[in-house]
């Protein structure tokens, strides 16, 4: 095949992910296509997506049909610059239809799980891709290693990126201490250490952002690079009715009412994520977890972090991303901050709901020296 | 972490795991270690299913291995509860319940009631039930639904190794008497389950499948039996909601009217015989509460009203299927004024 042809491929998504759905091909054939432009919305038994592209060129063939059930890392389209001829995009095309029709799609490496030791603590991750740098990332309040998942795929593609499990979620340990952030930035500079990574660049989302400072902070010759995504520790608002609910929350019903807080887009509050946030939340251990961590969150109704400080201590790139939409930690906590690139359409889960921001925000601070 | 296992493993975890926790947690009944008190192997049977396996030597003193004297070993297990264990018997046919009905029905079922709230019987009487296993009629029913009418007691029918580690810790950790439903055709089911324990409360049903045309209520096994038809009515263009209530007593009735009010449409699945059970109880309650949204008459899929047949042919004909459950929402789906 002509290697100017691009194959689209279902994309795997989460551990468990095994096949997909075309819900709408958000591009037509024949459009011309940049790295990050949203190609399709897929679906599988657990979430639902945009799948953004790797590649530029023109949208040339669209081989998955709406509603049909594709295997992870089966073509599902080719996109390949204007001057290639018809013909040898239709035999491609051709073989990419029977290998759909056959079923014999390989398998898809996805993340390898594993965890390490710290303080006593099991820490689990999921890593993925060879790149030479290493990219850490670090979840919020209630969150896991899956909910990286637009994100870890595309930034393992130039780097091997961690997503861990802090103390209290996932499948970590669920005690944390006091709870306070030395424990949580101790949880990330182990795994480095553990895992005999020297320096990585720390992405932080919400209490991860907070995180993710207080560990460069502590050690600044491991951290390459910061990312902080809408983080806890700056400004002076936040929701505290949105934590407590999700603390106290003892049903799916209690539940999903408060999770409209966490995105722009209400839709993306399915009873899957109520069910999935459910199941951890049910966990031995992780009811005093919670408690623990909204203690270093909150004060009454104010916030109780404050990491300004000790970011300005630290000396590396920093970037920072807000949701325009943020009903968390609103977007106008980052007005202390510089080059914050807000984006539209996305609340307090800005990976969830507009993955490439953070994927370009990213992949940008890690080539920046 | 969570990792795939069987049916039967997340169970002898769950009980692995409380008795770990809580030295009060024994277990009691038919071969639950095996061997006992004859020469040869101890533990050789773990449970007639091996749900046990592995306890005897790792909790001493703790597995008890009683003679066939159901009555007599589910009323010790009433009455050490009463008295601050918390003991789970395993009583290997939800068939053979009859002999020790007084000691469930008529004693633990009405403790709390009785003594004025002051009190508690936290047993747990584990017990196999279902067709499919060529068992015959005295070994094949689908009783649940006579628990589920007595007042006092809490009736569990788990139908994935996930639920069934999270509801057997919840029994165990319940301080009411518990009648925990598993399906003898399911131990070797597998799934997702996490390492750490867990609970799932009573009285909130699972929504294992979301859809809008019609809701189905299937009970136990049955919802991998729904999950099926529903695959097959998605290809013609119909969404089953699939609602597994867990729990009959207490039961999530607020989750499957919502579920009505929505799709117009109900068909309940339920393996046990049609008079008086779960789906005549959940169809009364959805004809009752929200008759308004109904667009068509309730189907019910059910067993006969027979023994279960120990002929294969008919055994087959005997358990409610794919098949039946796709027709019956054909059914509710075309229906006409």
């Amino acid at each position: 095949m002509n290697d100017a042809i691009r194959k689209v491929v279902m994309p795997k998504w989460g551990l468990s992910m095994t096949s997909g759905k075309v819900t709408e091909w958000i591009a037509s054939e024949g459009d011309e296509i940049a790295d990050g432009d949203d190609l399709a919305e897929i679906d599988t038994d657990k979430i639902a997506g945009a799948l953004e592209s790797a590649d530029e060129g023109v949208l040339r063939r669209i081989i998955a049909q709406v509603g049909e059930d594709v295997p992870v890392g089966a073509t599902i389209a080719l996109i390949a610059p204007a001057d290639v001829p018809d013909a040898e995009l239709d035999e491609a095309a051709l073989l990419a239809r029977e290998e759909l029709d056959s079923g014999a799609v390989a398998e898809v490496a996805g993340p390898v799980t594993g965890s390490v030791e710290v303080d006593g603590r099991t820490v689990c991750f999921a890593a993925l891709g060879e790149g030479e740098e290493t990219v850490v990332l670090v979840h919020g309040y209630g969150g896991d290693k899956n909910s990286w998942l637009f994100v870890q795929e595309p930034l393992s593609q130039s780097h091997t990126v961690y997503a861990l499990d802090l103390p209290g979620h996932g499948e970590s340990t669920k005690d944390v201490g006091d709870g306070s952030l030395d424990v949580l930035a101790g949880a990330v500079l182990g795994l480095l250490a553990e895992r005999g990574i020297e320096r990585a660049h720390l992405v932080g989302h919400s209490l991860g952002g907070a995180v993710v400072v207080a560990a460069a902070a502590r050690e600044p010759a491991r951290v390459a690079s910061l990312t902080l995504i809408a983080p806890a520790g700056f400004g002076s608002r936040i929701n505290a009715g949105y934590l407590r609910g999700f603390a106290e929350a003892r049903s799916r019903r209690e539940l999903k009412p408060h999770l409209a807080a966490l995105f722009a887009d209400p839709g993306q509050v399915t009873r899957q994520l109520a069910d999935d946030l459910m199941r951890y939340k049910r966990l031995d251990g992780v009811d005093k977890a919670l408690g623990a961590l909204l203690g270093t969150l909150l004060d009454g109704d104010e916030p109780a972090l404050d990491v300004a400080p000790l970011l300005s201590e630290v000396d590396v790139p920093v970037a920072v991303v807000w949701g325009r939409q943020d009903a968390v930690l609103p977007a106008t906590n980052g007005e202390g901050l510089d080059d914050v690139e807000y984006v539209e359409r996305a609340g307090h889960m800005v990976h969830l709901e507009q993955p490439n921001a953070v994927v370009v925000a990213v992949n940008a601070v890690t080539n920046r020296r | 972490m969570a990792r795939t296992i069987s049916y039967r493993e997340a169970l002898g975890e769950a009980l692995a795991q409380e008795m770990e926790r809580d030295e009060s947690v024994i277990v009691l009944g038919e071969d639950n270690a095996g061997g006992a008190g004859s020469p040869g192997e101890d533990d050789a049977w773990g449970g007639v299913l091996g749900v046990t396996k592995g306890l005897y030597h790792r909790f001493p003193g703790r597995v008890l291995d009683t003679p066939i004297s159901e009555s007599a070993f589910v009323g010790a297990a009433i009455g050490a509860a009463t008295s601050g264990l918390r003991p789970v018997a395993e009583l290997m046919f939800i068939d053979f319940m009859g002999v020790c009905f007084d000691q469930i029905f008529n004693q633990a079922a009405k403790f709390r009631y009785m003594f004025g709230g002051k009190a508690k019987t936290p047993v747990v009487i584990r017990t196999m039930y279902g067709a499919g296993l060529r068992a015959a009629a005295q070994h094949s029913q689908a009783l649940y639904p006579i628990f589920t009418h007595i007042p006092g007691l809490k009736v569990v029918v788990p139908s994935s190794p996930y639920e069934a580690k999270g509801l057997l810790i919840q029994s165990i950790r319940d301080d009411d008497p518990v009648i925990f439903c598993e399906h003898k055709a399911m131990y070797d089911v597998t799934g997702d389950v996490p390492e750490d324990s867990y609970t799932i409360p009573f009285g909130e049903a699972g929504v294992v499948r979301d859809g809008d045309d019609v809701t189905i209520v299937a009970i136990g096994r049955m919802v991998s039996v729904a999950e099926e038809a529903a695959k097959q009515l998605a290809e013609s263009g119909v969404e089953a909601e699939i609602i597994d209530p867990r729990t009959t007593s207490p039961l999530d009735t607020e989750t499957i009217l919502e579920s009505v009010e929505n799709t117009g449409r109900l068909v309940v699945v339920d393996e046990a015989t049609p008079r008086c059970n779960l789906a005549t109880d959940i169809s009364a309650l959805v004809a009752k509460e929200a008759f308004g949204s109904l667009r068509a008459p309730i189907e019910m899929v059910t067993a006969p009203h027979t023994p279960v047949p120990f002929s294969d042919a008919l055994e087959d004909l005997y358990i409610p299927d794919a098949q039946r459950v796709a027709n019956a929402v054909k059914t509710v789906v075309e229906w006409k004024r």
